[in-house]
């Protein structure tokens, strides 16, 4: 294999041990029931906690009212930058294609749109 | 970096939005330009707008037994300038503000500036000094997207201090306890966004070359030479 792929394969594992750890080393000193909690709601409990008087003066208009229903739209979030994502790195792949057959058969790269 | 609806008092929320307008227009105004000038970037725009939204779509865990969002902004930065990344970023926390209560309407100019503002400007700063010292295109990109990331959570945690001084400690008291909520958990999510900005970079070098050459990310002709 290259030193391309090594390289990549280097830098997935990379990140496959910084979840790892941080999952492990991360749920080890936290107690079961709040493990995992995000931020944006830890800072929220903080501001309440300091001020107890704050009351938040504005609501979302529509709340995810489950959990479930929750995850399926952060889902629908990451589905929709994936696919959008995966057809603008196709796009270009076919662009460069395009440009090696154009030039392959003598004939000048069609311009790009 | 999503501050609450709601959790920010009335002032702060019109101050937020009239700091954090004027970057959005200009955002706005700068990716149309781009994409009318330059009709073949129009795919990369993409790629930088998508890979924000993936990313700030997912909860990582982290060392701190909390789990926090990766934001993705640094490679927009890099590959547009800051200014397009004030205007992506806006979309990406509108659809969150009103679909998933995440963030919100009243925070949300003061979540753009976090997020579409500040993160992306330090991000481009770090490209920038790591192309003025010729390091690697990589390790430019890997600097751009950690930094932007650590960055936008510090200036979270700065805009809830400024909200909510603390009764003792005053500001920096403040500052520092939401920086303590924000920032440790932040550091291995922001190496691990960065190595991913890497991945996503090589790949776009391998298949926009051209547009990149164009954009001045990569120089043709000095790169083999760095290398």
């Amino acid at each position: 294999m290259s030193r391309k792929t090594w390289t990549t394969i280097g830098l997935i594992a990379a990140l496959v041990l910084i979840f790892g750890i941080s999952f492990v080393v991360g749920g080890l000193h936290t107690n079961p029931d709040e493990r995992f909690a995000g931020t944006d709601s830890v800072a929220t409990a903080t501001i309440q906690e300091a001020n107890p008087d704050y009351q938040p003066w504005f609501e979302p208009f529509f709340q995810p009212e489950s959990g479930e229903v929750e995850s399926g739209l952060f889902a629908l979030q990451a589905a929709l930058g994936g696919s959008v994502l995966g057809f603008a790195i196709g796009g270009l792949w076919g662009r460069r294609r395009g440009e090696r057959a154009g030039s392959a058969a003598g004939t000048a790269p069609e311009p790009a749109t | 970096m999503h501050i609450a609806e709601g959790f920010l008092p009335v002032a702060h929320c019109v101050a937020w939005y009239a700091v954090s307008t004027p970057f959005v227009i200009h955002g706005a105004r700068k990716v149309i330009q781009e994409a009318k000038a330059h009709p073949e970037s129009r795919l990369l725009l993409a790629a930088a707008g998508a890979f924000t939204f993936v990313l700030s779509s997912i909860k990582l865990p982290s060392v701190t037994g909390s789990s926090s969002h990766p934001t993705g902004t640094g490679l927009g930065a890099v590959l547009f300038r800051p200014p397009v990344m004030a205007f992506l970023s806006t979309i990406v926390l509108v659809f969150q503000a009103l679909l998933l209560a995440h963030g919100g309407i009243t925070t949300l100019g003061a979540n753009v500036f976090s997020m579409g503002v500040a993160g992306p400007l330090v991000g481009y700063w770090f490209w920038r000094i790591s192309n003025k010292l010729s390091w690697h295109p990589n390790v430019g990109v890997f600097l751009a997207l950690a930094f932007a990331d650590l960055s936008t959570y510090l200036v979270t945690s700065v805009q809830l201090g400024l909200a909510f001084p603390d009764p003792e400690s005053g500001l920096a008291g403040s500052v520092a306890k939401f920086a303590g909520v924000f920032a440790i958990s932040q550091v291995p999510l922001a190496i691990a966004e960065g190595i991913l900005g890497v991945l996503v970079f090589r790949l776009l070098t391998d298949v926009a070359k051209p547009e990149l050459e164009r954009l001045g990310i990569l120089r043709p002709a000095r790169k083999e030479a760095v290398a």
